[in-house]
């Protein structure tokens, strides 16, 4: 049973998305290790849910996940730093001009 | 078509569905519960969210026409760099609701093509042309101001992927709105020509404003069932008194004069009065008589051929690269 961990021969990672009520997106809560995806709701109620925290669930095996890479993190955000245009309070409206 | 057809025959489409699925259904919206797309919904609540937010989506793609217009002839390079984030968000608001209704069953391909082919609507506004700048700001100002004050109620829609993607639209609506009010407060403030552009502007744009609020309450057939299922939580005629009442004072702030002579203040009603709307003119250009109709139609797909070798060369390279990973 025990390979040390070393051995390659825990199941698979899956990331686990819990939807706090109805109308709410899906969050991303952690991951579970599970066989199949059937397995890996099961896992996920119990890992992540035993308080009511949701009302759905989602698995995504993990291998599936493409992350952006942390390195080009500054050049892949850096072109919306300057657009502060893009923001409401960046225009003068007067005061006295209600509901815009 | 579909939507005066389905509110006739409303009554055997439900007939046909498992009543004890339908009751249950109706109370969930009765409740304000949100519907997601794994729950069970009658077939009638389906096509209806999928026509109406798959129009939400052309009316943002086809919307970036008439104001991409003035792109390059924008007065400065802030208003330049400000129209063209305005015009980059619709882009995006487009593809939120292009998702949201693929969570329906519906794909992107399918609704690309009946825009294309002229099958689908989206909101008569669009086929009006922008003359001057002018135009720019009472966009920002009358049409995206008319259209958050239909998106707001939105938010809170019954169906969860719609309104969730109301609320990133709405946060992210606010700034167009005021743009658009800064330019004409510019206009209004400046030469009796730019007063005059600015005035001139307003006479045509208030009333296709007005409009997109869609056909009268007495003539708005699904109005009553979509309201019962939560997909609209105000109707046609009490968003468009609320927009001529808010936008009154903005008019006058401006100096500028909406026009309608009929429009008054009613103390009684607590409201405007306002005058009739040329609904003959409406529904010419729901059919797509609108002045520059042809002309959109024929851009989108312009941009969708043009596009064409793009889309095959990222096939392509992805083709490529899954060739080399398998050798």
């Amino acid at each position: 049973m025990s390979d040390g961990g070393q051995g390659g021969h825990d199941w698979p990672l899956w990331e686990v998305f819990v939807r706090a009520k109805g109308g709410l997106n899906h969050r991303h809560v952690g991951s579970v290790h599970a066989p199949d995806a059937e397995l890996a709701i099961r896992h996920a109620r119990d890992t992540y849910t035993r308080r009511l925290e949701g009302v759905s669930l989602w698995v995504v095996p993990s291998s599936a996940i493409t992350a952006s890479d942390p390195e080009a993190a500054g050049e892949l955000f850096e072109p919306a730093e300057s657009k502060v245009y893009r923001h409401p309070t960046f225009y003068d409206i007067p005061d006295v001009v209600k509901h815009i | 078509m579909y939507t005066t057809e389905m509110s006739k025959t409303v009554k055997p489409i439900e007939v046909a569905e498992d009543p004890a699925l339908v009751e249950a259904f109706e109370a969930r919206v009765a409740a304000d519960e949100f519907i997601e797309p794994k729950d069970w919904m009658p077939d009638a609540y389906r096509k209806t969210l999928v026509r109406q937010i798959s129009q939400h989506a052309h009316s943002e793609i086809v919307g970036m026409l008439p104001e991409g217009n003035w792109i390059t002839r924008a007065p400065s390079l802030r208003r330049k760099a400000i129209l063209l984030a305005k015009v980059q968000d619709e882009a995006g608001h487009g593809l939120y609701l292009y998702c949201a209704a693929e969570t329906l069953g519906t794909s992107r391909e399918q609704m690309i093509d009946a825009l294309h082919s002229g099958k689908a609507k989206y909101s008569t506004i669009f086929n009006y042309p922008t003359l001057t700048w002018a135009d720019i700001g009472a966009i920002g100002w009358l049409v995206d101001g008319a259209a958050i004050m239909n998106q707001v109620p939105l938010q809170r829609t019954s169906y969860g992927p719609y309104a969730r993607a109301m609320v990133r639209v709405c946060k992210e609506e606010s700034f167009h709105q005021r743009q658009g009010y800064e330019i004409m407060i510019a206009l209004a403030n400046g030469t009796p020509e730019q007063r005059r552009m600015a005035q001139d502007a307003l006479n045509r744009w208030w009333w296709p404003s007005l409009m997109m609020f869609g056909p009268p309450d007495d003539n708005s057939p699904n109005t009553e069932r979509s309201m019962r299922w939560r997909i609209k939580r105000e109707t046609n005629d009490e968003l468009r008194q609320k927009f001529v009442d808010i936008t009154k004072p903005q008019a006058d702030y401006l100096g500028l004069t909406i026009p309608d002579a009929a429009l008054a203040w009613n103390e009684e009603k607590g409201g405007h009065d306002y005058g009739e709307i040329d609904w003959e003119e409406f529904y010419a250009v729901v059919r797509g008589e609108g002045p520059v109709a042809r002309e959109r139609m024929e851009a989108r797909r312009k941009a969708w051929d043009d596009g064409a070798w793009v889309r095959d060369a990222a096939a392509a390279h992805e083709a490529k690269r899954q060739a080399k990973a398998a050798a």
